[in-house]
């Protein structure tokens, strides 16, 4: 079977590299980008299994990016975690708002980022339906 | 006719005196009971005509309701009063509101004491809440914690991988290593920047904030419209009088300056002709200058003093210099914040307006931040009136509106807001290093 596949997007490579290591560690297929205004085509093109979505990036915002997603019929069922370095208020109940998945405040637990998205992508099982 | 703050009080004080049920005046006065209660408690304004049918419901001159006649003394003990059950009736006895009269003639010091005192506290609560506000809102504080929190971030989750993985290959041990090195030293840097800055603002503060800030939060307050100006029938001093936010006479003073100019703009440009001007060539300054003859500032100003909600302007910006570039006058747009303390992104069209004076400057920009928004600015430079033989003083003045949608992808201007929080790394215009990762 081969490996899930998560579009990580961060615009902080040092956060983003963390991440990586610690999914690919845990079998994950990870890929990042770190960009907001790439990120539709971008997700269309990977189809990833779920995506870890930042809420602040350059070029358009992680709720911008959350909401045309939910709007796309072929991408609407997308697991998406939300992380932010904004807190849990205005931020978590935005996102929840805005159609994501689970949500994580900055600073997080590694364990929790691999959790998390276990969580939302069914227990290591792929979501993906079938093309 | 001039108004206190606690009009409401003075409205339920009567009518206890008196004995009327709160349901029996709000009848006579033809408004609800919840309405009234809500007046009574001074969390409603009371308009002139409610006003007139209150008083003589209860037989008595509306202007006693309205000013009162005992002065500042009695309204520093209602108010002592109002706060003290605001704060929960446990704590102290009702104060017995009909027999305050007694009380300060029979004990006048410390009448005085006790109303000089709660206009303490109530200075003290503004500070408070003028010190939330900031930390709410300030562009530099909240650009440091996003920092702080990215900074933290990495070093948490590199440390623990560092930690927790056993086999981890030395490549990565190296790489996780130097991130922890770099993230130190921004860490330590933004650190440093925000213990600068919480110095320099307690070195420029003598009080509870600038006389600008002040003006700044009661325009706010009044979501930079005043429907009384725009009727005609506003006076300047009524506006004025009893606002909490305008706590010094400076900030009086540049409120008076504001409002005039505000009365002067509505005048020569009235509600009427702005709104069919909007409906008919959309948010354009340079078309609403050629059919109206108005100065194009003027115009601008106008553009940013009007009801919320107008079509196309969204919730517009203004600011405004004088010849040094200081900013005297600072309307934010969501998402273009003028800096509070430091000296604003040299790259701003409102300074090339002052570089070249009298000549219009639309500029597209891009603001930098955590997230970049788009803008359309329309900027120009006036020499201010002094007479012959007076200094040449310039003003610019640039009105910031959203983008419109079919701007999306035209050039635009790189700005930021001030150098310190801006990351744009290889700007013409840096005067000194930024503390957000990656600028230089």
């Amino acid at each position: 079977m081969p490996n899930k596949q998560v579009l990580l997007i961060e615009d902080e490579p040092h956060i983003a590299e963390a991440i990586r290591f610690i999914l690919s560690r845990a079998g994950w297929a990870v890929s990042v980008l770190g960009d907001g205004a790439q990120a539709m085509s971008r997700i269309a093109e990977v189809l990833p299994d779920a995506i870890i979505l930042d809420l602040m990036l350059p070029g358009r915002s992680g709720l911008e990016i959350l909401s045309d997603l939910r709007a796309d019929a072929d991408l609407s069922r997308l697991p998406v975690l939300m992380l932010s370095a904004r807190g849990q208020g205005r931020d978590r109940e935005a996102a929840e708002r805005a159609g994501a998945t689970a949500f994580l405040a900055k600073p997080f637990a590694n364990a929790d980022v691999l959790a998390r998205l276990e969580a939302i992508t069914g227990g290591g099982e792929a979501r993906r339906e079938p093309a | 006719m001039a108004r206190s703050a606690l009009t409401g009080t003075r409205i339920r004080e009567r009518r206890t005196a008196l004995g009327l049920k709160q349901a029996d005046l709000a009848r006579a006065a033809g408004i609800s009971a919840a309405y009234l209660n809500l007046i009574e408690h001074n969390r409603r304004r009371v308009g002139d005509a409610l006003m007139e049918r209150i008083a003589q419901a209860m037989g008595v001159d509306p202007v006693a309701l309205s000013e009162g006649a005992e002065g500042a003394l009695f309204d520093g003990l209602r108010e002592a009063a109002a706060a003290a059950e605001s704060e929960g009736g446990a704590l102290y006895q009702a104060p017995d509101l009909d027999r305050i009269e007694e009380f300060v003639g029979r004990f006048p010091a410390w009448a005085a004491l006790l109303a000089s005192r709660q206009a303490r506290l109530a200075a003290l609560e503004r500070v408070v809440e003028a010190y939330a506000e900031r930390m709410a809102q300030d562009p530099f504080l909240l650009t440091s914690l996003h920092e702080v929190l990215s900074a933290v971030t990495s070093l948490r989750s590199t440390a623990a991988i560092l930690v927790e993985t056993e086999d981890i290959e030395p490549e990565w041990r190296a790489r996780f290593l130097q991130t922890i090195q770099e993230e130190s030293l921004r860490l330590s840097g933004t650190a440093e920047a925000l213990v600068g800055y919480l110095d320099e603002i307690e070195t420029a503060e003598t009080g509870l904030s600038s006389p600008q800030e002040q003006l700044e939060a009661w325009l706010e307050a009044r979501a930079w419209h005043f429907p009384e100006i725009e009727a005609g029938e506003a006076s300047v001093p009524d506006l004025i009088a009893g606002a909490p936010e305008l706590a010094s006479a400076a900030a009086r003073a540049l409120a008076e300056q504001h409002l005039a100019q505000l009365t002067n703009d509505a005048r020569a440009l009235p509600l009427e002709t702005m709104h069919a001007a909007l409906a008919d060539l959309g948010p354009d300054p340079g078309a609403i200058v050629a059919r109206t003859g108005a100065l194009l500032a003027q115009v601008l100003r106008r553009l940013a003093a009007l009801p919320p909600g107008q079509p196309g302007l969204g919730q517009p910006g203004l600011v405004i210099c004088d010849g040094s570039g200081t900013l005297t006058f600072r309307r934010p747009a969501p998402g273009f914040a003028p800096p509070r303390f430091a000296a604003a992104c040299p790259l701003w069209p409102l300074y090339e307006a002052l570089a070249r004076p009298t000549q219009p400057i639309r500029a597209l920009v891009d603001m930098a931040g955590r997230l970049p928004q788009r803008f359309l600015t329309y900027a120009v430079s006036e020499p201010r009136p002094t007479g012959f033989d007076g200094p040449l003083l310039m003003r610019a003045t640039m009105l910031i509106l959203p983008a419109p949608a079919e701007a999306t992808e035209a050039p635009a201007r790189a700005i930021g807001a001030s150098c310190r929080i801006c990351p744009r790394a290889d700007c013409p215009g840096r005067r000194e290093p930024s503390i957000v990762s990656g600028a230089g």
